[in-house]
């Protein structure tokens, strides 16, 4: 059943990947875990097209890559049901909605700005974002800094994006440098080498990857 | 025009590791510094952008397409910021899938995930408060009223666990009020 699934272009798959990720789309608001318990429902649960092992392979995929959470899951999953079509064909599905929504937002906001009450509620909403970035913010460090290295990393990352004219690319390049470098350092010295933090069994929101959309 | 947001973008959505809010100070730097929008614009593109469901980066790409060359810039900015996560999964999907389990890729993410850390809180500080330090057109109220109703937003997720997008109603409802 599953390998029948997996043959590659099926492509009678390609509408019923694009309507069940269309339908997914919507519903990405509020971060990757919200998406993320949609799609177990929806592919899983409802459709079995994927097992449990496979959604474990998503997530991991999905926080690892570049890019959100929900673009990034359903590549995976289109990929999986109907080759690179199948990808495309999810990818498209899911961010449709989200395009046209926003479109709409704009223009409805462009046809009012000019009132002051509209204003002053996008100014209410740009501090609701900054609160949702500073959550996620907090979210991820709590999952990623855990040891002296993490910290310093973190800290010396902000204090060259505050403080510097530094492009990011630099810190995307040297993070993962510095880490390969401890590690190496670690293993020839013989010393402990955890590179995740240990999860509290009591806290199953703060697993790893702590990525948002 | 569509070709120049392509390639931005394009080149956004490959470092963007760490998702949306990691990469939003990377889009406003290089949205502003090419003259395309200015703070104010951004601010808006990205209260907009995090209203709607879906990638914050990805929305913004969008906004920032529509507002260079319309709908086919809007498509081709979203296109453009996708296509590198499109690439890449459906490679790690095919070939690598337990690439994560590797020595050497946890040691790339032990050194990668405290940046993303850090792009994620400068993004919080430079979208919230960046460019209006040296404008002077920001008074001091209203840095306050936006203080105000982003801890209430943090206390109103934290503690009274609302839905994100309860909490941006009501956020607009108060800015209605403040400002």
């Amino acid at each position: 059943m599953k390998s029948a699934l997996r043959s590659g272009t099926n492509l009678d798959m390609l509408p019923r990947i694009f309507m069940a990720f269309l339908k997914i789309g919507p519903s990405t608001f509020g971060g990757g875990y919200a998406m993320l318990a949609t799609i177990e429902r929806e592919i899983v649960e409802r459709r079995g097209w994927m097992d449990k092992e496979e959604m474990g392979d998503m997530v991991s995929i999905a926080g690892s890559a570049p890019g959100g959470v929900a673009v990034n899951s359903a590549a995976f999953v289109g990929y999986r049901l109907g080759g690179a079509i199948g990808a495309l064909t999810a990818v498209v599905g899911i961010a449709l909605p989200t395009a046209a929504i926003v479109l709409l937002l704009s223009l409805t906001y462009s046809a009012f700005r000019d009132n002051a009450k509209v204003e002053a509620a996008l100014k209410g909403v740009h501090a609701a974002v900054v609160a949702l970035i500073l959550l996620a913010g907090w979210k991820m460090v709590r999952s990623s800094l855990f040891d002296t290295v993490t910290y310093a990393l973190c800290a010396a990352a902000l204090g060259l994006l505050l403080f510097t004219p530094l492009h990011s690319i630099w810190l995307i390049a040297g993070g993962p440098a510095v880490g390969m470098i401890v590690v190496a350092i670690r293993r020839m010295n013989k010393l402990d080498l955890r590179t995740e933090p240990v999860r509290r069994s009591d806290e199953p929101e703060t697993m790893l990857p702590e990525y948002y959309i | 025009m569509l070709g120049e947001l392509f390639v931005l973008f394009f080149k956004v959505g490959c470092m963007a590791f760490g998702g949306g809010y990691a990469a939003m100070s990377l889009i406003q730097r290089e949205a502003t510094s090419r003259g395309w929008i200015d703070s104010a614009q951004f601010r808006e593109i990205g209260s907009l952008a995090g209203m709607a469901p879906g990638s914050i980066a990805a929305n913004s790409a969008t906004l920032i397409g529509y507002d260079r060359a319309g709908t086919a810039g809007a498509l081709i900015a979203t296109a453009g910021i996708t296509l590198p996560s499109l690439i890449l999964v459906a490679a790690l999907a095919a070939f690598f899938v337990r690439v994560h389990d590797h020595p050497s890729v946890r040691a790339l993410f032990y050194g990668l995930r405290p940046v993303v850390t850090a792009l994620i809180l400068y993004a919080a500080f430079h979208f919230g408060f960046g460019g209006s330090a040296g404008s002077g057109s920001l008074f001091a109220w209203q840095t306050l009223g936006m203080l105000l109703i982003c801890g209430g937003c943090l206390l109103a997720i934290v503690r009274y666990k609302f839905h994100p997008f309860a909490v941006i109603l009501l956020a607009a409802v108060a800015g209605i009020v403040i400002f």
